[in-house]
């Protein structure tokens, strides 16, 4: 196989079917760095079980994810043995939950949350695990008075900006994010998507979002996927592919958005 | 600069659209458009509601899909075919070379006029401190009051909102623009304001394509005007 030699992931014929319902058909999908990927689709078309994919959390039944690393190697993400991809996930990767408990610990403070991530790169100096922590906090706007509390005094949008806070922290070159902005409040929604754009494009991370909400992708995404049924119906621009719907199925999505 | 060249060109070019929700009704709207645009030279799409300009203009940004033709845009010295170009591809040529004022204001909610308008210049690499200043003096240029820099547009008016639009699309100075009714919800005082905009923009050398029902601001700034006759559609 060749590989773009820009190219930061790639995977190839992905298949997986979960007993006789098909998760995902031949699927292939690109990124390249900086760059945003939209994955829409309603529930159960696939889009979490590909973003489970790409990032090794699950194992498809054939097909191939490529990434290459800093240096330029590539590597096989599902030949990877597991402590060197669960090593890639602390350091170039990334991973944002749409619930924010799954990636946090409760029982600990917002500073030691963040600073977890750095302890497992190496870092030891108590001191500048903190300065990063209380640096972070203010990145995503929450107030550095609140380092020591437990997140379960935060609201759900400041766990969601904590949890996005500990991923950026190591300065992964690509973030998995999984309905980012699902189950907020339209108000704390829209703090949290110009957050994670800004933060996006000013660190030039490269990300690959699953989200149903067709105007978040809008907002975000450089490309899109659409999926229905384990399939990629149609993919490319992210204006071209909402404003010129080809297939049935996009047509059908962008039709049925309802305008506030 | 030879000030001749060619920066955009359409060959052959068509657009269909098949409406999958309504038993697959195909409606034509271009076929065999041929459009040649220069540096410095301003053309208006003129022909009846309906007859396919604003079509033709989102083809030409790539925001409609070609299905047949090329759209020849010239990005850093080469000519790229935007019809066949990757995504990637167009996104760059977008950034750097192709800019659209739409009708419409579509931003992230919350985010300040200020930071919209500087938000598009830094697409173009310029530093972000000249970026808000640069912003700042052409809000200021539209009318658009120090005291609403800091607000999100949200609830300007579709006046205001369409002038925050028009500082987005212009601060970037890309060589190519295309303008889909930029003048329509202003007063007079900033439709000069824009009138003086757009010949500056071709004064420095911008290609310009744009639909411009106010024949004021048509005769003020077009060289010509390009004629699209409406698809003749099967009975």
């Amino acid at each position: 196989m060749t590989v773009d030699p820009d190219i930061l992931l790639s995977a190839r014929g992905l298949n997986l079917s979960f007993g006789a319902i098909p998760a995902l058909v031949n699927v292939d999908a690109d990124l390249w760095p900086g760059e945003m990927l939209a994955i829409v689709g309603e529930s159960g078309s696939g889009k979490t079980t590909l973003l489970n994919v790409l990032s090794g959390k699950l194992r498809p039944q054939s097909g191939v994810v490529t990434y290459r690393d800093p240096a330029g190697a590539l590597h096989d993400v599902h030949a990877m043995p597991q402590p060197a991809l669960r090593a890639l996930h602390r350091s170039d990767w990334g991973f944002v939950h749409q619930n924010p408990r799954e990636n946090l610990r409760m029982a600990v403070s917002a500073g030691g949350n963040v600073g977890e991530r750095l302890m497992a790169q190496g870092k030891r100096h108590y001191g500048h695990i903190r300065e990063a922590a209380i640096d972070w906090l203010q990145q995503v706007e929450i107030d550095p008075a609140r380092v020591d509390d437990l997140p379960r005094t935060f609201s759900g949008g400041m766990l969601q900006r904590l949890q996005i806070a500990r991923t950026l922290v190591t300065h992964p070159r690509l973030v998995f994010m999984d309905e980012p902005t699902g189950g907020l409040d339209v108000s704390v929604q829209a703090r949290l998507l110009d957050l994670i754009r800004s933060l996006v494009r000013r660190l030039g991370i490269a990300a690959v979002l699953v989200t149903h909400d067709l105007a978040v992708a809008r907002l975000l995404a450089d490309r899109i996927i659409v999926m229905q049924r384990g399939e990629v119906v149609e993919a490319g621009l992210t204006d071209q592919v909402l404003d010129d719907p080809a297939h049935p199925y996009t047509q059908l999505l962008v039709s049925s958005v309802l305008q506030a | 600069m030879n000030n001749d060249h060619v920066m955009l060109r359409t060959e052959g070019l068509a657009k269909q659209f098949t409406l999958h929700l309504q038993g697959g009704v195909r409606l034509n709207v271009l076929d065999g458009v041929d459009l040649e645009v220069r540096a410095g030279e301003c053309i208006a799409l003129a022909g009846p509601s309906g007859a396919g300009k604003s079509t033709l203009l989102r083809a030409l940004y790539g925001n409609y899909r070609a299905d047949a033709g090329r759209i020849l845009v010239r990005h850093e010295g080469a000519l790229f075919d935007l019809a066949s170009a990757l995504p990637r591809t167009v996104v760059a040529i977008r950034k750097r070379t192709l800019g659209y004022v739409s009708q419409f204001l579509r931003v992230v909610p919350r985010v300040s006029a200020l930071d919209i308008v500087a938000d598009a210049a830094h697409d173009r690499a310029t530093a972000p401190a000249n970026a808000q200043a640069t912003a700042a003096a052409l809000l200021h240029r539209l009318n658009i009051p120090a005291n609403l820099h800091a607000l999100p547009p949200a609830t300007f008016s579709g006046g205001e909102q369409q002038r925050i639009n028009l500082a987005r699309g212009f601060i970037g100075a890309h060589p190519i623009l295309l303008l889909d009714e930029p003048t329509a919800s202003l007063d007079a005082a900033n439709r000069d304001v824009v009138i003086a905009m757009i010949a500056e923009a071709k004064a420095r050398g911008a290609a310009i394509v744009g639909i411009f029902h106010d024949a004021f601001v048509r005769d003020a700034i077009a060289d010509r005007l390009y004629q699209i006759a409406p698809y003749p559609q099967a009975a």
